[in-house]
């Protein structure tokens, strides 16, 4: 039983860590009112570029760099869609993920990436690896980028009134710009950790809809970082339950334990709908373009 | 005295529209300018080119006698320009440091927050800065406005019709503060549509008609008649006339208590009666319960408790908007173009809407579409609907005043027993809204319950048979016209 906690303990981060760095990145985005639905393509960039990056003989962190790339350069055409040509976010955010989807499954097979192993990150203390003494350090800075810097006002004044933020001379489109470029860096990263750290080889579904259970996050959060993180572990707790409940030998049925993080999720999301006070907590201006009055 | 701000000669067109024709227009510091004009007649275009929105297609602006190109908000700001917008541009979630931190960038929060306490006490008001500036009342966002300029170092500083949102005696305190702004040297432009505010508060007025200044005066010597005259062209003065013949009660509210959006008070307790052959106005400042008493009315919030008759059909309260419309409710709704039409349809199914539903072009399977063109054809002409090109045209591309003669030619067209109407005339120009306020009558005297809300008290008391003030949610009097304005005016600031 012990061995069993220990276990499950020391698994949680790993598997916490993926959705706390891309649950950061969308509350990024989110705050400069960019409804993003692509999360799930961001991570499979990410993903992949991870793995091919290690195949081709980089170091893990280097490798998480190229994560880091690839999910801005996928962002940069988010940005493009949504905050110049002002198509609408949800469609170009779903768009977007069957893309990636595609793109990724060519790029691996045409590359012969498929289920080959990586070395991948080593731990470095307590059998975690450097990443996850990343993620705290990483949301005090979100936090300050958001709260203590004027581009963190400017950002989120976009996202609450962007009429507003223009009366006040701030430019919207090139916020929203870099909002999602920076929160697409930090998606992929989270794409990345999964091949990197987690999987440490490539299956078309490896990022398995974490994209998604990390949007759910957000509203779940309520677009606050260090309850993002804190949703994080609680789904970390159980999708590191899983693989120890079936090594264990119990009588779970494989396919039901497999559905229990979409199930936390659906649970997640009526019970912040039930709660009701999230409307208010949403950015007010989320989704919404910004195209100012030529006359009154 | 100087000339702080110059503009020269101004024109600007939108797509073929002249907006402004040659204006000529000067601010000096240390006075009062009042604009005044029609919608439409270009006083906001001249500001947007002052702030550095619109760039002028011929002539130019100077700043201290130096020909300058202002290319945007922010190089406004830096040039000492400040304008206060009409429509807040507050981020409600913000705390009031932060919205003026957001204006005022580079600067550190210490010294924001010290130069907006400062100047807060030489204007004679007081703030904190760390209340959320969407839990302020609009007078208090306003101030917060007024300080996010001047903490910019605005020396020439715009208001865009600043009363409008404001109650009688705030509107006081207002022009009081910007009286101050003026003696503490800045150049004050004050946009606006009402003649005593120009008339009491302003050094100098300037007149704008159809995108021309038509007259730079002094207070000195002008009335409201002739400044009337300036400013529409022509004297339309309406005279009130009370109902001739009063008949049953129509339409019927009993305690009617409904809870408002967040932190609104909403209704509590709302009685009154309509008779057939009078209109009823509901008096009050915007905000005390006028959007809920509408939603109620028109069955589209339900309330808490209370009933609402309506003569021969018993209580509708719990009733959707489609039974009450079929069994003769009109409606003329606060927001024309997000409740009244669908702007992006053309003229022909908005107006066919109604008859649709009740199947007066064809039944299930197809649309008579000839019948409904017909219809709205003769609807147009009938309501003297001006500024249709085709019928086919999409309805948001009508002028204020024409989408409301729509809106109007389609709830009028059964005859309703019962209409409401919700600030019909606002954003109307003077002659637009004269031809609203006739319909209205007209439908009283063939013998419909009016009910008139609108937060416009000389609206209210032009049409009004017998006037209702809701304040804070509640009906706390009600007076027969003709009535004196003063005491109605009491009544909806009055805190009992």
């Amino acid at each position: 039983m012990s061995d069993f906690l220990l276990n499950w303990l020391i698994n949680i981060p790993g598997f916490a860590a993926p959705f706390a760095l891309a649950a950061l990145g969308l509350i990024i985005t989110e705050r400069a009112g960019v409804l993003n639905l692509g999360a799930e393509g961001f991570m499979l960039v990410g993903a992949l570029a991870g793995v091919g990056a290690m195949l081709n003989g980089s170091a893990p962190l280097l490798a998480l760099g190229g994560s880091v790339v690839a999910g801005m350069l996928l962002g940069l055409l988010f940005a493009v869609m949504v905050a110049s040509l002002r198509i609408n976010h949800v469609i170009s955010g779903l768009a977007l993920v069957f893309f990636a989807q595609a793109l990724v499954s060519f790029i691996a097979s045409a590359e012969r990436w498929n289920n080959k192993a990586i070395a991948g990150l080593e731990p470095v203390f307590l059998g975690q690896d450097v990443v996850i003494f990343a993620v705290p350090l990483l949301t005090l800075a979100v936090l300050w980028l958001l709260n203590k810097t004027r581009f963190g006002l400017s950002l989120r004044a976009v996202g609450e009134n962007p009429g507003a933020a223009d009366a006040a001379g701030i430019d919207v489109t090139a916020m929203r710009f870099a909002a999602i470029v920076i929160g697409a860096g930090l998606i992929g990263l989270a794409g990345g950790y999964l091949t990197v750290a987690v999987a440490r080889i490539w299956v078309d579904t490896v990022v398995g809809g974490r994209g998604w259970i990390a949007i759910a996050l957000v509203i779940f959060a309520r677009w606050h970082p260090w309850r993002a993180v804190l949703g994080a572990v609680l789904f970390g707790c159980i999708e590191a339950l899983i693989p120890r409940i079936a090594a264990t030998g119990a009588d779970v049925p494989r396919y039901f334990l497999q559905m229990t993080p979409y199930l936390a999720t659906l649970g997640v999301m009526i019970w912040a709908a039930l709660r009701g006070s999230d409307r208010w907590a949403q950015p007010a201006a989320l989704g919404q373009h910004h195209i100012r009055e030529e006359r009154d | 005295m100087t000339d702080t701000l110059t503009l020269s000669s101004v024109s600007k067109s939108f797509g073929g529209f002249r907006a402004l024709d040659t204006v000529d227009f000067v601010a000096r510091a240390g006075e009062v300018h009042a604009l005044l004009g029609e919608n439409g007649a270009g006083k906001s275009t001249l500001m947007n080119i002052a702030c550095g929105l619109y760039a002028p297609d011929e002539g130019h602006v100077a700043i201290d006698g130096k020909t300058v190109r202002i290319s945007g908000a922010r190089d406004a700001a830096a040039r000492g320009i400040g304008m206060v917008h009409q429509h807040f541009k507050l981020v409600p979630a913000f705390s009031v440091l932060e919205n003026i931190m957001l204006f005022n960038p580079g600067r550190s929060p210490a010294e924001v927050a010290g130069k907006a306490q400062d100047l807060a006490r030489q204007m004679g008001f007081e703030i904190s800065l760390s209340d959320k500036a969407g839990t302020l009342g609009v007078a208090e966002q306003q101030r917060i406005e007024i300080l996010k300029v001047l903490v910019a170092g605005a020396r020439i500083i715009i208001l865009d019709e600043p009363t409008a949102v404001l109650s009688p005696e705030e509107g006081r305190m207002l022009m009081g503060l910007v009286r101050k702004l003026a003696e503490a040297g800045s150049a004050v432009i004050l946009v606006t549509h009402k003649l005593h505010e120009a008339l009491h508060h302003s050094d100098r007025i300037t007149v704008m008609r159809g995108g021309r200044k038509i007259s730079e005066t002094t207070p000195e010597g002008m009335d409201p008649a002739s400044l009337t005259t300036l400013i529409v062209g022509e004297q339309i003065i309406e005279k009130p006339q009370l109902s001739k013949a009063v008949g049953p009660i129509e339409v019927e509210l009993e305690n009617v208590t409904l809870g408002g959006e967040a932190g609104r008070k909403g209704l509590v307790d709302v009685s009154f009666r309509v008779r057939r052959g009078e209109i009823y106005g509901v008096a009050g400042v915007s905000g005390n319960g006028q959007n809920e008493l509408s939603a109620a009315i028109m069955g589209l919030s339900f309330p808490s408790s209370g009933r609402i008759g309506m003569n021969g059909l018993g209580d509708v309260s719990k009733r959707g908007p489609g039974y009450r419309r079929r069994h003769g409710l009109g409606c003329i709704p606060v927001d024309r173009y997000s409740h009244g039409l669908a702007g992006r349809i053309s003229v022909t199914d908005n107006y066919a809407v109604n008859g649709a539903m009740a199947g007066a072009y064809g039944g299930w399977g197809f649309f008579k579409r000839g019948l409904a063109q017909a219809a709205a054809r003769e609807a147009v002409a009938a309501y003297d609907v001006q500024g249709v090109r085709s019928l086919g045209q999409r309805a948001g591309l009508l002028s204020g005043g024409n989408a409301q003669k729509l809106v109007i030619a389609r709830e009028f067209e059964g005859a309703p027993r019962v209409v409401l109407a919700h600030s019909p005339s606002r954003g109307l120009d003077v002659r637009a809204g004269a031809a609203v306020h006739e319909r209205l009558r007209a439908a009283r005297d063939r013998g419909a319950a009016v009910i008139l809300i609108s937060d416009d008290l000389d609206e209210i008391m032009l049409l009004s048979d017998r006037i209702g003030v809701l304040n804070s949610g509640r009906l706390t009097r009600e007076f027969k016209a003709p009535a004196e304005r003063g005491d109605i005016g009491a009544a909806m600031v009055s805190h009992e």
